[in-house]
């Protein structure tokens, strides 16, 4: 049992590339569910149309990569839009099937072997990443004990911490301000907000757009910083840990989604590793007959669970969130 | 003030207690309003016009549609057929938010206070034209800080004004169903409406607090807004009403000032029951349960 790769592993995936897709995404779930109450449950479509809204451009169009990125971003505002017009309407729920059907449409189309040409099939597509990776102004990893980064990844944690950084630092201006106020309210009763002459629907619109925003940027720092854009990244499981991430951090607050990310990773690769150490080896920690090794690497999610449940009913409001924003009962 | 209660009075003077009246200087005017649910006529209305600058009460039994004209004038429902304006602007299927931003602003029957924001939250939210609730501007504080301020000028005068000031920073739903009733119809004020609409105000608020809202219903007209309200309470309408329109089965039967409307045969037959003015005695009791019998009796025999 080496407790030093436990270590790493949890710190690794914490601090790493894997923990800043999952915060730049729950900043956008943070802005649709936390704030303005909508329920996006297919934020894993806004990152799968940004990607290959930047893959396709790069590979597939032979554009520029700066081009690709104006396109993904379009892209995913693009798909705001398609779905919040038939949708925002309507009640909350409606919402979150039409997302969730959506994101699924679209990593089956991306992945569909009748699009290879365009989509390169289930294999996604690669070669997209020579400019990021060219701007990369590190000649070596990073190793500090603890952790340790390849040369890669210590850029790609550059970019994005910052962009999380950047991204927090908006949703704290905007949520401060009137603007933010209207949709705190909308998230609690549109139609009070509706009787004092807010649009509401336009409200909505914004606040859909700018949480699939965050989606798209999420998306293509995805691919940017594997190198690659595979279809089955972007099924409905990563909107769900997504979910988790905001739910652990706590909803409605700017470093709730941040938080949650950074925990999340800790525990499921700290987890992971001290479960498939545990299992290994001639005379493991865990005997066989309680956990063999294959069954190791599933235990964490079930842990997962388990501690999400114990969350909502101890703390339903995150580590960050206001108990009383939570436990004031409305009806 | 009973100089301005007087003039309200006398300006509806000379209007015949008939449904449909035409009212001299009517802020609403609406023709052949008609709202069906499946088969049923929710609303019917052939004609109606409310007085500027008057309390005017819509009356009626459950059912009768009061509610759903409510829905309707204020863009939160769509008719089937119908329009009527507002100050001259032509409404029928104009969204909710532009009804409010033309000055015609509504409270709920069941209150609608954000019980997850402040008080003072929600007593801000009502205030229109704010350039910070702009997407672009929002982020820059000093875009909107000085609006800001002056809004939270106004809030805090109203808050005074309810009796809500103790409770400016505690969370809207911490707040007593009364209390709830007075934030409303102040976020309302925070629009600067010329027409506050209150649907059941009294329901569910205690006897003390009662007068003190009547009284803020009263400062209303005396500040010259126009007030509509739908109530069940008799004592409040008879107390603060300049003009009584009252409602059965989606239709307009009758109308006119509270005393001449409470004496109206019809209305008593249609809502208010003969007894409605006197207190109701143990010999009154007896004297319904017989009758009550009688009629029993006469249905089981026909």
């Amino acid at each position: 049992m080496d407790f030093g790769t436990v270590i790493d592993a949890a710190f690794s995936a914490a601090l790493g590339p894997q923990a800043i897709v999952f915060a730049l995404a729950a900043i956008g779930l943070n802005v649709h569910f936390g704030y303005t109450g909508l329920l996006n449950f297919g934020q894993a479509g806004f990152m799968a149309i940004a990607a290959f809204g930047l893959a396709v451009s790069v590979v597939t169009w032979d554009l520029s990569f700066w081009l690709g990125l104006v396109i993904a971003l379009g892209a995913s505002v693009l798909l705001a839009l398609v779905l919040g017009v038939p949708t925002l309407r309507l009640r909350a729920d409606y919402l979150a099937i039409v997302t969730i059907a959506t994101s699924e449409i679209l990593r089956l189309i991306f992945g569909a072997v009748e699009f290879k040409d365009t989509f390169g099939g289930s294999n996604g597509l690669t070669g997209f990443a020579s400019t990021y990776r060219d701007l990369n102004p590190y000649n070596s990893g990073l190793d500090i004990g603890v952790v340790s980064f390849s040369v890669n990844d210590l850029w790609s944690i550059t970019v994005g911490w910052t962009l999380v950084g950047l991204g927090c630092l908006l949703v704290w201006a905007l949520m401060r301000s009137p603007w933010g106020r209207v949709l705190k309210s909308i998230r609690e009763d549109e139609d009070a907000v509706r009787s004092l002459g807010k649009n509401v629907f336009a409200y909505k619109m914004q606040a859909l757009v700018l949480g699939g925003i965050f989606g798209g940027i999420a998306g293509i720092f995805h691919i940017l910083k594997q190198g690659s854009a595979v279809p089955t990244d972007f099924n409905t499981t990563f909107t769900f840990y997504a979910y988790a991430a905001l739910l652990i951090g706590g909803a409605a607050r700017v470093l709730g989604p941040v938080v949650g990310s950074i925990v999340f990773w800790f525990l499921i690769a700290g987890l992971g590793s001290f479960f498939g150490q545990a299992t290994s080896g001639t005379d493991p920690l865990i005997p066989d007959f309680i956990m063999t090794n294959t069954q190791s690497s599933l235990i964490r999610f079930i842990l997962l669970g388990l501690g999400l449940m114990l969350l909502m009913i101890f703390r339903p409001q995150g580590i960050f969130g206001d108990r009383r924003e939570i436990a004031i009962d409305a009806r | 003030m009973p100089v301005e209660l007087s003039a309200a009075r006398k300006a509806l003077e000379g209007v015949p207690a008939e449904p449909g009246a035409p009212k001299p200087d009517p802020i609403v005017k609406g023709s052949n309003i008609l709202r069906t649910f499946g088969g049923l006529k929710a609303v019917d209305v052939e004609h109606i016009e409310i007085q500027r600058g008057v309390i005017t009460a819509l009356i009626g039994p459950n059912g009768a549609g009061k509610t759903t004209l409510f829905n309707l004038l204020t863009g939160f429902d769509e008719p089937d057929e119908g329009d009527w304006s507002f100050n001259d602007h032509t409404l029928g299927k104009v969204p909710a938010y532009k009804v409010a931003r033309l000055g015609m602003v509504r409270t709920f029957q069941l209150t609608k206070v954000l019980s997850k924001l402040k008080v003072i939250e929600n007593m801000r939210l009502g205030a229109t034209g704010q350039r910070g609730e702009k997407f672009w501007s929002a982020p820059f504080k000093s875009l909107w800080s000085s609006q800001e301020d002056e809004i939270t000028a106004r809030a805090d005068a109203l808050l005074e004004r309810f009796k809500l000031d103790a409770k400016r920073e505690d969370f809207a739903g911490s707040l007593s169903g009364g209390q709830r009733k007075l934030l409303e119809m102040a976020r309302a004020l925070m629009v600067d409406p010329e027409l506050i609409m209150l649907d059941e105000p009294m329901a569910g608020v205690n006897p003390a607090l009662k007068q003190s809202l009547l009284g803020h219903v009263k400062s209303l007209r005396d500040e010259g807004r126009t007030v509509l309200f739908v109530e069940h309470d008799m004592d409040m309408v008879r107390d603060i009403s300049d003009w009584v329109i009252v409602m059965a089965q989606g239709q307009i039967v009758a109308e006119g000032t509270p005393q001449s409307v409470m004496a109206d045969q019809r209305v008593i037959d249609a809502y208010l029951g003969a007894h409605h003015d006197t207190d109701i005695t143990e010999v009154d009791l007896a004297e319904l349960e017989i009758e009550a019998e009688a009629e029993l009796d006469q249905e089981g025999t026909s």
